[in-house]
């Protein structure tokens, strides 16, 4: 610690360290102009309120319902959704894949924290820490009962590590019993973990 | 560079913690950090590779201890220092001591911002022919480099069957370091589980990385 801190030791305010450290840098950076506040504030206000997994809910429901969409999304994922306009706008290199009766897929960065953030928002703390990154890619079923998932003892299970600019989304399988349900209604059954890989949809009837 | 970022297949680290109901953000200066992060790649002061590579740089004991925005925040700050955005008298003061350096694609502004949701483009025009095939046999190469990779320790050595193509891409071997784009072919390889982990690894496990055509040898 500096000098210059160690001096404003006693008159503690109510930030931390880190927060002091963190206004510091804003402030060098919008006084050298490089930044304007305003803009950082309209980044955080698009990740808090626009972008989040109900993008990639509404993909997952389409492709349930309508099998061109489904065949095309996993052929060349950002084409697909490029097609959709309203559901989300989304970049390069977005790979689907499906989830079937054989094989289970899983997504994980071990190097650091790659995620398909215009389908799901951020990604939340578990995905970008140690624990997630160490053993996703050696004991997925380990992992997966750490969400209190289990899989057949048989079932493929097909880990994604996103060491490049690709980046994955999983496809789970429909739920049984949604016969006749609208896009609208099957995308409140798909969560967030479910196009991770560490979890199912929502079955009809059961608490969301 | 061998850093405690690659985590794949380390063990001790004990369960994965999910929260209910997760807060975007768990802190405001957590926002902060990650719009100055966005913001400054935006304005071209530095590419992705190398926000990466100044992320694994930070001392192991520190990378550990740290939250994750607290690493993104001690990447950011040392990148810009080094590469002359600011000084460390300026973050000592806490304030600006001279004018700053001109940036690439200029200050960023709200007019700025929508460009920055859509991810941008790492694909390139292909300089030679992709030299392996869907369907063929390939082993990561057994290579140490100090300066930033995407090649994954626990692969190393290991044969595993070229799955994807996704066409030539920024390399970030040498993007990282500011050593040009170089851009490569870009393949999905799986490996089995056994193969990585041995007798012991699930026998229903399968395992990919997208590896860059440098990273392979033919099998």
């Amino acid at each position: 610690m500096s000098e210059h801190h160690h001096d404003h030791d006693h008159d503690h305010s109510e930030l931390s360290e880190t927060e002091l450290r963190v206004r510091a840098l804003e402030t060098i950076l919008t006084e050298k102009g490089y930044v304007e506040p305003a803009a950082l504030d309209a980044i955080i206000q698009a990740y808090e309120t626009k972008i989040g997994p109900h993008n990639g809910a509404r993909v997952v429901a389409k492709a349930w319902t309508d099998p061109a969409f489904k065949k095309a999304l996993l052929e060349d994922g950002s084409k697909a959704i490029g097609t959709l306009g309203h559901v989300s706008r989304v970049g390069d290199h977005l790979v689907v894949v499906e989830n079937t009766p054989e094989r289970h897929n899983m997504v994980v960065c071990t190097l650091c924290s790659c995620y398909p953030w215009e389908m799901l928002g951020l990604p939340p703390v578990w995905y970008k820490a140690a624990p997630y990154r160490s053993r996703a890619v050696k004991d997925p079923r380990g992992v997966l009962a750490d969400f209190d998932v289990s899989l057949p003892k048989d079932m493929e299970i097909r880990v994604w590590d996103s060491t490049a600019e690709t980046r994955f989304l999983v496809l789970p399988m429909r739920p049984a019993g949604t016969e006749g349900w609208s896009e609208e209604q099957l995308a409140e059954l798909v969560t967030r973990d479910s196009m991770i890989g560490t979890g199912f949809p929502r079955t009809p009837g059961a608490p969301s | 560079m061998n850093g405690v970022h690659d985590m794949g297949g380390m063990d001790g680290f004990g369960k994965v913690e999910a929260e209910i109901n997760e807060p975007v953000f768990h802190e405001e200066w957590e926002s902060r950090v990650l719009a100055m992060v966005r913001a400054m790649g935006a304005a071209g002061a530095f590419n992705i590779d190398t926000s990466r590579f100044y992320r694994e740089t930070i001392p192991p004991h520190v990378y550990l201890s740290s939250s994750y925005y607290k690493k993104w925040f001690l990447g950011l700050e040392e990148m810009l220092i080094e590469k002359g955005y600011l000084t460390r008298e300026e973050v000592a003061a806490g304030h600006a001591m001279q004018p700053g350096k001109t940036l690439k694609h200029g200050k960023f502004d709200l007019t700025q911002v929508e460009r920055i949701m859509v991810r941008g483009k790492f694909a390139r025009p292909a300089p030679a022919p992709a030299k392996f095939n869907i369907g063929d046999r390939v082993r990561a190469k057994n290579i140490h480099p100090a300066t930033h990779t995407r090649l994954p320790r626990y692969v190393r050595g290991h044969v595993g069957v070229v799955e994807l193509n996704h066409g030539c891409h920024v390399f970030p071997d040498t993007a990282a370091m500011e050593h040009g784009e170089h851009p490569q072919w870009l393949y999905t390889v799986v490996f089995e589980g056994r193969d990585l982990w041995g007798e012991d690894g699930d026998p229903t496990l399968k395992v990919s990385i997208d590896a860059f055509e440098p990273y392979l040898d033919p099998a």
